[in-house]
């Protein structure tokens, strides 16, 4: 892991201990499926109804952490990174461009569960297309947004995740 | 040789068909779901040779599919590739009656490399 990431001053809530796992699966999934290298900016907390980018995969979170990640592209740099990832030219408009973001988001969200421990699941992948759309949060829980640059332009990942503190079984699929 | 990939993406269906080229262009059939896959596994009665499955899918998850294939099919070739990486995972999987085990992300040499060796290690059982 080559970032180190200082949650901004007032985060040091669990969200944003959760962070650093996240930029550890963004950069290794970024560059062992699409040859990208990512470098990570300062999380920064959501201010409400701020919308995500062009186009974003969104993963949920249940058992001992809940909540949802969010890995939100503009378009023209989701067109370069799926078509790395893919290996081929990817339009915006095909089945394949949204397919593509949400393994993607799929890999990074599963990849920094597996880091954080504890017995979590992660659901499929939903994919959202429309710029300007915003995804509902997690009440109460802060929302933080990881900056991600790369040659082909900047992404967001944003991890809106909290502790289960009840003890109730986990449900297992 | 046949192959069976279940993937709920597709995305990851065509990665997985390009690295395993290099083994004589094997005859792959797709599914995006458990439930699809044992459609799969049924119309093939000569069976497959190998079968890559993930874990999160919907309708049917991956280890759901492998537990009802272990049911009637105890010797097909069967590697989890996921992004499911916890030890507690892997030891459900492997109970299950997965092969082997390729965690996402992977390179195109270690997913090649692992399906060598679980063929090896299998044809060598069979034999
Ligand atoms: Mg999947």
């Amino acid at each position: 892991m080559s970032a180190i990431v200082h949650p901004p001053a007032g985060t040091g809530s669990p969200t944003a201990r959760l962070i650093v796992h996240f930029v550890g699966s963004i950069q290794e999934v970024l560059r062992t499926m699409a040859k990208v290298t990512v470098t990570v900016g300062a999380p920064m907390l959501k201010k409400d109804p701020l919308p995500s980018y062009d186009v974003s995969g969104v993963i949920g979170f249940s058992g001992e952490f809940v909540g949802s990640m969010v890995l939100s592209f503009k378009n023209a740099t989701a067109v370069a990174i799926v078509s790395n990832f893919t290996g081929m030219p990817i339009e915006p408009g095909s089945p394949d461009f949204a397919d593509a973001v949400g393994e993607l988001a799929n890999m990074i969200a599963g990849s920094a569960k597996t880091s954080f421990g504890g017995n979590t699941n992660i659901s499929v992948p939903s994919i959202i297309l429309g710029s300007g759309h915003t995804v509902a949060q997690l009440h109460g829980v802060p929302c933080l947004v990881i900056p991600c640059h790369t040659e082909a332009g900047d992404f967001a990942v944003e991890v809106n995740i909290k502790p289960m503190v009840a003890t109730r079984p986990v449900q297992r699929s | 040789m046949k192959i069976l990939m279940v993937d709920d993406s597709r995305t990851m269906r065509n990665i997985q068909k390009n690295v395993l080229k290099t083994l004589g262009d094997p005859a792959c059939t797709e599914a995006g779901d458990g439930l699809e896959a044992l459609t799969c596994v049924a119309s093939q009665p000569n069976g497959f040779d190998l079968m890559l499955v993930d874990w999160n899918m919907p309708n049917m998850d991956g280890l759901t599919f492998v537990k009802r294939l272990r049911e009637k099919d105890k010797t097909t070739p069967v590697i989890m590739v996921t992004t499911e990486a916890e030890k507690s995972r892997i030891i459900e999987a492997i109970k299950a009656g997965v092969n082997n085990y390729v965690i996402k992300p992977f390179t195109p040499d270690s997913l090649l490399e692992r399906v060598k060796q679980t063929l090896a290690k299998c044809n060598s059982v069979a034999a």
